[in-house]
């Protein structure tokens, strides 16, 4: 093992995993967003809309995010539509996390008892004041571990951004391989820097996990 | 105020699910600081009646009036409807993640736009009234069944209601736990509320009620005094029904 050469190329992999939680993070912000909206939408069944998220939601669920990338990449440009590497990153990951997100909410949703939404109307709160005071709240503490799954998920998902010609952790591993055929420490380097990314996140997800279990509302 | 002005109107009521009627030819009226107890047997729409007076349920024919204006045209206002139609249910539906005075603040403060101190000083009092002045911070899952309906009644009474309505409140409590809650709601009848009250308590119905509205099949089939029903029920029905309270 070539320790000189993994000092060396600290700053190379920092850069890179710089750039995978920069776009991973927006992703998936902008998934629990899209989630969000997706959900509501079903949830107060928008007429046609509803239609276009049901098979936006199929279309995510069921092709590759290296397919996404792919077609947002390659494809758009040759119908004169050209996008910049990272936002190809970023609208790909919402593009599939978004579904993800929207499940997961749902099923929180529908965790809530109808009487709550009741007794919320009952006291003369609208309809979005119920949802926003009486039933998010409930739903989103029930789909948290989701949630955090999803993030895990999809941050897991970020090592195809390679594809799109971004110098993320892969493409940086690939590149040095490629040039100094030193395959085990830049493999080494790669693996560490997705732990460093990824074990916080699960920590602070289990941690999420059990305060929630203990605040344990509901019956 | 007059004792005779009339809160609520029910006039020719209709309702169905879609497979046959709930509800037929409802008529019923509320006066101010009236208390109706409506009985019947179970499925014979009590509760869809009064899901009805406060726009849970669409209904099919007929029309309800709340201080002399229809509220059942379809341009209403029901977030303001509601705010003076009170309503508590049998299963416990206080919000889990508010503590007991959340709950109680919810409406007050995004409904109504009340200042914050003078309700949760209201709240207090009222809290102490139903012998729950100590659980302010308290959640519900902390909560017993009987207090958990006496926040709930709270929670609808500091909205200041023209009418309440109870839907079986002490239905799914255990049987030490009726009587407080059935205390606080005489309480309430005796210092003058209106109030539309679901009830299987055939005793506190004799003891609260001023009129006695009998339903079977989704039709009134007896209106009287507690007195005039109880001792002498005017329909075979009622007289049944009367008799599977008996031992
Ligand atoms: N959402 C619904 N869809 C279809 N039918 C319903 C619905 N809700 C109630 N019903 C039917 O309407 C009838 C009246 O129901 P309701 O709940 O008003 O009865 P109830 O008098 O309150 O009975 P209980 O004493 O058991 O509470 C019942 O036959 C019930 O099955
Ligand atoms: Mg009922």
């Amino acid at each position: 093992m070539d320790f000189e050469f993994i000092l060396k190329h600290i700053p190379m992999y920092t850069e890179a995993a710089i750039l995978t939680i920069k776009l991973g993070v927006m992703g998936i912000l902008l998934s629990i967003i899209v989630g969000i909206l997706c959900v509501l939408i079903q949830y107060y069944k928008v007429p046609i809309i509803r239609r276009i998220v049901s098979v936006y939601i199929e279309l995510s669920r069921n092709t590759p995010l290296l397919v996404q990338l792919f077609f947002l990449y390659f494809g758009l440009p040759k119908m004169g539509i050209k996008i910049s590497s990272e936002a190809c990153a970023v609208i790909g990951l919402t593009f599939l996390g978004g579904s993800y997100m929207a499940e997961s909410f749902r099923s929180g949703l529908e965790s809530v008892d109808k009487i709550q939404t009741e007794s919320a109307l009952s006291l003369g709160l609208t309809k979005a004041k119920a949802m926003r005071y009486v039933i998010l709240p409930q739903a989103l503490s029930t789909s948290i571990p989701a949630i955090c799954a999803n993030v895990i998920f999809l941050i897991k998902e970020t090592s195809v951004f390679s594809a799109v010609a971004l110098a993320d952790l892969m493409f940086v591993a690939k590149d040095l391989i490629g040039l100094y055929y030193k395959t085990d420490e830049a493999l080494l380097m790669l693996v560490i820097s997705y732990l460093i990314i990824l074990l916080p996140a699960s920590i602070f997800a289990s941690y999420l996990e059990r305060r929630l279990r203990y605040a344990g509302f509901g019956n | 105020m007059e004792k005779n002005e009339k809160v609520l109107e029910i006039r020719h009521l209709s309702k169905d699910y879609g497979k046959g009627a709930i509800l037929k030819d409802v008529s019923l009226d509320i006066h101010k600081g009236e208390v109706v107890v409506i009985i019947g047997p179970s499925g014979c729409g009590k509760s869809t009646l009064l899901r009805c007076m406060n726009g849970l349920e669409s209904i099919q024919g007929g029309e309800i009036l709340l201080d002399g204006n229809v509220i059942t045209s379809g341009k209403t206002n029901w977030s303001l409807v509601r705010q003076k139609i009170g309503m508590v249910f049998q299963s416990y539906d206080l919000f889990p993640h508010l503590t007991v005075m959340d709950n109680i603040l919810l409406g007050p403060l995004k409904v109504q736009k009340r200042d914050k101190k003078e309700v949760e000083k209201e709240a207090l009092t009222l809290l102490k009234r139903v012998g729950l002045g100590e659980k302010t911070k308290a959640y519900p899952r902390e909560l017993s069944g009987g207090q958990k309906q006496r926040v709930a009644i709270v929670r609808a009474l500091i909205m200041h209601p023209e009418i309440m309505l109870f839907d079986e409140v002490t239905a799914a409590l255990d049987p030490e736990m009726v009587r407080e809650v059935l205390d606080v709601m005489l309480e309430l009848a005796r210092a003058g509320s209106t109030m539309a009250i679901v009830t299987h308590e055939m005793q506190f119905a004799e003891a609260v009620a001023d009129r006695i509205v009998f339903i079977d099949g989704g039709e009134i089939l007896e209106t009287g005094t507690p007195e005039e029903f109880f001792k002498m029920p005017k329909t075979e029905r009622a007289r049944k029904f009367l008799d599977t309270f008996k031992f």
